[in-house]
């Protein structure tokens, strides 16, 4: 393109490339090495394809179902009745509910636990990695798998899936706020201890104060997310929205279901607003 | 001897005006947040009541969180296989009995995270520069690209599943589909942001010298991106893998098939063998890209 533009520069760019050939040509080796690496990123792709069947008759029929259903999307499907509003409206009122108990349980629950993983309180190294491995292990298991294993124990309804959420978000908080807690400063403890203050006394008035601002804007993260990922909790019969957009999908009533998802985004956003807000005016 | 000093008295009197105020705006406060707790409890299920018969065979009434918990330590305890010293083989052997199928599904698992993750990098990456406020072309092609990266990451997974389960069939292709294009929104928020930090200075050089915007992202604003994208994508995989290891639920392939199998016909150490197969595999995987990230980035700074 530069040499269609630029005729004249034509005897210039030349005499550049016989003194820097390095800047103009790739080395073969790197060439190999580049290639190779390529190869070895797409060769899971194409082994891919095969195996899961993936041919271009399919991904064609596939997208023409896409772009059927997508068609549903506008204009919105729109209830007429009082009682379809209320039944939609109340399943997303219990997935807010169910996010929101789930963060509050969950972080109660961790706070205690937070002071035994991190490093300036908990003197013991074998109980602060024996807690800090906890901490991960409850993470590593799937809301979705603890909700499946809750609804048999406490039933269907939105009681599994706020404990589910708060169990899996034991495992995030408390490593969050054992981080949060690690990350303050030693001297108000040494002020606290210096007047006479007790190991709980320099906890609650030497760190607490310095960390509850990253603590409480972390437990609003968690909430915003749990009310995105509370939405699936339904699907597997744990209370919630979800249930009701499994259902719509499962009986092929497609504009009621984009007309459930457009809500849901809806209640993300507002959720998103207002703890923006929240997190604005507590820190 | 506050009396002496009227400064000083008024001072105390404004002060305890304020604290005052502040008090009873918490107090305020503290009680819509009870009461939204203590409402939402209710709609949650805690004061639900539920039927349980005893031992002695007498049937009760007993609130359901009570009734559940025994049943949530008996559930756990099934899951727990029989492990002794002097069996352990055929004991792990018989835990891990169906373990040709499960370490099938482990590669289709990864497999489908693997593809999803590429869908991802490809769409998240090349949207990033349209999403981000400094590089954008035009004003309005940034705000409905950052909405559609919003929209697509707002809804769940398991519901693009659902729907593509329902476009393409029951398998794999729905999954790798539906994870990669959450992964897009998820990835195309982090590019972005990470697009938006750079220095624009090469940029401006580019151009004075005549490049077009495509020349100005290829050659000014990709290489500063570069490793902050790797690493945002190694971290994705690590999701993607968990993602797809539940993603089967709902018909869209890998290891979830086999965990709602487990779960309605009740194999309970199966269930917990499942678990231990997903956590070494994100464990590894975790690991690798740690080490992984380092090394890329370590070579990536020694380019600069």
């Amino acid at each position: 393109m530069m040499h269609g533009t630029l005729p004249h520069r034509a005897k210039e760019l030349n005499e550049a490339r016989s003194l820097l050939p390095a800047a103009f040509h790739r080395s073969p080796s790197k060439r190999l090495r580049n290639g190779a690496i390529g190869a070895a990123l797409i060769a899971p792709l194409v082994y891919g394809a095969v195996v899961f069947g993936v041919t271009p008759a399919r991904l064609v029929e596939g997208l023409s179902r896409l772009g059927g259903i997508l068609s549903f999307m506008f204009p919105p499907h729109v209830w007429t009745t009082w009682q379809e509003w209320s039944e939609v409206l109340a399943g997303l009122g219990e997935t807010v509910v169910m996010a929101f108990l789930g963060t509050l349980l969950g972080a109660v629950a961790s706070l205690p636990l937070a002071f035994l993983g991190a490093k300036n309180i908990m003197p013991l190294s074998w109980l602060r990695l024996l807690s800090r491995r906890g901490f991960d292990a409850l993470r590593a298991v799937e809301q979705i798998i603890l909700a499946l294993i809750f609804i048999r124990a406490f039933g269907l309804g939105p009681l599994a899936g706020i404990l589910a959420i708060a169990v899996s978000e034991i495992g995030t908080f408390a490593k969050l706020f054992a981080e949060a807690i690690e990350n303050t400063s030693r001297r108000p403890v040494d002020g606290v201890k210096a007047s006479g203050g007790s190991q709980f006394q320099a906890i609650r008035y030497g760190i607490l104060p310095q960390s509850l601002p990253v603590i409480l804007s972390i437990i609003l993260y968690n909430f915003e997310s749990n009310a995105r990922s509370g939405t699936i909790l339904g699907i597997v019969g744990a209370g919630g929205i979800g249930f009701l957009l499994a259902d719509r999908m499962h009986a092929f009533r497609w504009p009621e279901a984009w007309s459930i998802i457009f809500l849901i985004i809806a209640t993300v956003y507002i959720i998103d607003a207002v703890s923006n807000t929240l997190r604005h005016r507590l820190i | 001897m506050n009396s002496t000093f009227p400064a000083i008295r008024a001072f105390e009197a404004d002060y305890a005006r304020a604290r005052s105020r502040a008090r009873r705006v918490q107090t305020f406060y503290s009680v819509i947040f009870a009461a939204a707790v203590l409402y939402s409890a209710y709609l949650g299920g805690f004061f639900g009541f539920t039927d349980v018969t005893l031992a002695s065979g007498e049937r009760v009434s007993m609130l359901k969180l009570w009734a559940g918990l025994p049943r949530l330590g008996e559930y756990l305890e099934k899951t727990i296989p029989t492990l002794r010293l002097e069996t352990l083989g055929a004991d792990l052997a018989e835990w891990f009995w169906r373990w040709r199928t499960w370490l099938q599904l482990l590669g289709e698992t990864i497999l489908i995270a693997y593809g999803a993750t590429v869908l991802g990098v490809t769409g998240g990456f090349l949207l990033s520069f349209f999403a981000a406020r400094n590089l954008s072309p035009g004003k309005i092609l940034c705000q409905i690209t950052r909405r559609y990266l919003e929209i697509i990451r707002t809804v769940p997974e398991l519901v693009w599943a659902l729907i593509f389960v329902f476009c393409f069939g029951v398998g794999p292709l729905a999954g790798v589909l539906a994870i990669g294009l959450h992964a897009t929104g998820s990835l195309g928020k982090l590019y972005s942001e990470a697009n938006e930090n750079i220095d624009m200075r090469p940029l401006e050089g580019i151009k004075a010298s005549g490049g077009n915007w495509l020349q100005q992202m290829r050659y000014g604003a990709v290489p500063q991106v570069i490793p902050n994208v790797i690493s945002y994508t190694l971290l994705r995989f690590e999701i993607n893998v968990r993602s797809s290891s539940i993603i089967g639920y709902v018909g869209a392939g890998g290891l979830g098939q086999e965990i709602r199998t487990t779960v309605s016909l009740q194999e309970y150490p199966d269930l917990s063998a499942l678990f231990v197969i997903i956590f070494v595999t994100v464990m590894i995987i975790d690991f690798a890209s740690e080490k992984l990230r380092h090394k890329i980035i370590g070579i990536a700074e020694s380019w600069t």
